[in-house]
């Protein structure tokens, strides 16, 4: 048994992190979402549902988000298709080579996330490498515009950035099978690729979700990469929370979006939860 | 290696099967780096027969079952199965199923999907997987289970299902690495009997991997006993018992007493002991099972020649249907004698006798790293 002193110790220093840091907030956000703003810019502290209404009537709002969700599931779709592979050969090919290759992986987390989102400018840009390169082989004649300040440069950065966060837990997943099953399958006569589908990838759904949700979420709540990149077409929600909690100073219409965002964010991670747990057996 | 011989010094027991044999493994050596696991293994395989691979830990044993499997590459030699190299195929083109240490059940999958795993991979007709699943499991006992996952069942059952989804595919020959190590020694005695009595049912040959030298005698046909990456003997379990070509076998398979004996015009010596042998002068090490010797002059049944000698007990454990007594001797000689259990009670100078035919000759077995 521990003494009173002890559990207190240890449990109130989280409990009150918790509180202080997350609930507070969450439920200041949860109030200001359901109060206004005057005409002189002050937030009227009476409870109302306009600003749920306002995210219902004007188009920008739902549309933008939907494109984030867009934006956040073409990441999440190349992150795994890009994931995947080098996970699977991490684990299962890269034999003595194994520890460097996953310090590889590792080290773009060190680098500042502002700096691989600047360096993307520089590639994709008008002026920059790509379209340099391009116009000297002469496959186009003029800088291609789309490259930069679009949806497919904010896509581009995010998926490099968040491949990572896939290629981590999918990893994990597939050094946790038995090799043993593996070679339980081709002792039984399945084929690489039979193995593959029927033993090997059920048994790393887990990781693959943890991937998915990881690169989706993160992706869906990014700012600093439409920021940056995305230019007119590819501004995505958070930039919206952004402006409105700065320039446009509607807090209570940033609050309501934010929240909504943190219904859909929490939502997902409860499903991907539940998946998570139904496959995973080893 | 291109040598064509299956012939080894080392093999000798059954006489060899006038057809061809099964599964010739020829001059299978392995090296894991510097260490060398298989030096040389020449050893043949009979239809339907049921041979146990007996080790110590570190032996090489399950190095060699993962080369028949194909899960290891061996450094030189080769497998021929039927008059077929098998060595170059890869493991699923080999008509040989595992039985795991650790069953290696898939856990995704249902005792049933298990079981249909390989007839699935083979793309057989549904029709033709569910019959065949179903006589599987109900060879196994584990029909009323076939929807249970892997993790819901015991390790006996679980057991049961590896056996029914590597029989399943009709295998020229099964290989059993361990597979019951894991199960405790009620359960593990009943599982031999199964498994035998299985094979005889089946008549798949069936090559059977241990460290347990009683269970390799209960279930064998023949046992080959490897040590340190090189076969020791081969033999069926009663000649390998009564008649163990080395020092090491005979200690490794039940419990002896080795008697480095000097043999002189017929007569061997080892202290006070001497008995007649028809070998030719020197140093000779004999084995002599401690069943094999008795308290003297309480059988009706007299040795013509017995060898007797007296000593005092010095040592005795009780094992329920007989006892093992340690007997030393004036001379500084120490016996074991394994007697049935009686009321007990000895003391003083006690008399054995046995007969010279039971002191076997062994070689003298190489010491190796």
């Amino acid at each position: 048994m521990f003494s009173r002193a002890y559990r207190a110790a240890v449990t109130v220093p989280p409990l009150l992190w918790v509180t202080v840091l997350l609930l507070i907030p969450y439920l200041l956000m949860f109030c200001y979402s359901f109060w206004s703003v005057s005409m002189a810019q002050t937030v009227v502290h009476s409870w109302t549902l306009d600003n749920y209404r306002e995210l219902l009537r004007v188009n920008v709002y739902w549309q933008t988000l939907f494109r984030s969700m867009w934006i956040a599931a073409r990441v999440m779709l190349f992150s795994l298709l890009l994931g995947y592979p080098l996970a699977y050969y991490l684990s299962f090919h890269a034999g003595k080579r194994k520890d460097l290759f996953y310090q590889l992986v590792i080290i773009p987390l060190w680098v500042s996330y502002l700096v691989r989102a600047y360096a993307w400018k520089t590639i994709l840009g008008s002026e920059g490498v790509l379209n340099t390169l391009l116009q000297y082989v002469h496959v186009t004649t003029h800088p291609l515009g789309f490259l930069l300040y679009s949806p497919f440069a904010v896509v581009l950065t995010l998926t490099h950035i968040y491949t990572p966060f896939t290629i981590l837990p999918i990893y994990a997943s597939l050094e946790h099978i038995p090799r043993a099953l593996v070679e339980a399958s081709h002792d039984l006569g399945g084929s690489p690729s039979q193995t593959f589908w029927r033993v090997i990838f059920p048994l790393s759904i887990p990781g693959v979700l943890a991937g998915a949700t990881f690169a989706f979420v993160l992706s869906l709540g990014d700012f600093l990469a439409p920021l940056l990149l995305g230019g007119p077409s590819g501004i995505m929600i958070s930039n919206i929370v952004v402006s409105l909690f700065g320039a446009a100073y509607n807090w209570p219409l940033g609050a309501a979006i934010s929240l909504c965002m943190l219904v859909l964010v929490v939502g997902l991670l409860f499903i991907s939860e539940r998946l998570e747990k139904k496959w995973s057996f080893t | 290696m291109a040598s064509t011989t299956s012939e080894s010094t080392v093999v000798t027991g059954l006489t060899k099967p006038a057809t061809e044999p099964l599964l010739s493994i020829r001059n299978i050596a392995k090296h894991f780096g510097k260490n060398i696991v298989l030096r040389d293994i020449s050893l043949d395989i009979a239809e339907g027969e049921f041979l146990t691979i007996l080790g110590e830990s570190g032996s090489g044993k399950t190095t060699l079952v993962r080369i028949i499997a194909g899960f290891e590459t061996a450094n030189s030699g080769q497998l021929w199965m039927s008059g077929e190299r098998l060595d170059p195929l890869p493991p699923y083109r080999r008509r040989v199923n595992t039985v795991f240490q650790h069953y290696a059940l898939f856990p995704h999958l249902t005792v049933e999907q298990n079981v249909a795993y390989g007839l699935r991979v083979a793309k057989l007709s549904d029709a033709e997987i569910v019959s065949r699943v179903e006589q599987a499991l109900s060879m196994v006992k584990m029909k009323e289970y076939a929807r249970s996952k892997p993790a819901k069942i015991s390790g006996g059952q679980q057991q049961r299902v590896a056996l029914a989804r590597a029989l399943i595919n009709r295998p020229r020959l099964l290989l059993l690495d361990e597979p019951l190590s894991a199960l405790d020694a009620n359960l593990r005695r009943q599982m031999q009997v199964e498994l035998k009595s299985l094979q005889r049912e089946v008549g798949i040959a069936f090559l059977f991997v241990t460290h347990d030298q009683e269970e390799a005698m209960v279930m064998s046909d023949r046992i080959a006993l490897l040590r340190s990456g090189e076969l020791e003997q081969v033999a069926t379990p009663r000649e390998i018992y009564r008649r163990p070509a080395t020092a090491y076998t005979a200690q490794f398979i039940g419990h002896t007493n080795l008697l480095p004996a000097d043999i002189k015009d017929g007569v061997a010596r080892y202290k006070s002991l001497s008995w007649p042998v028809q070998l030719p002068d020197g140093p000779a090490l004999f084995s002599l099972r401690p069943e094999n010797i008795r308290l003297a002059g309480i059988s009706n049944d007299p040795i013509g020649d017995a060898v007797r000698f007296r000593g005092k007990l010095r040592h005795h454990a009780f094992h329920g249907a007989s006892e093992l007594l340690q007997i030393e001797h004036a001379d500084g000689l120490v016996l074991w004698v394994r007697i049935r259990s009686s009321g007990g009670g000895w003391h003083g100078d006690l008399e054995f006798e046995f007969s010279p035919n039971d002191a076997a000759p062994v070689r003298e077995s190489q010491t190796r790293d």
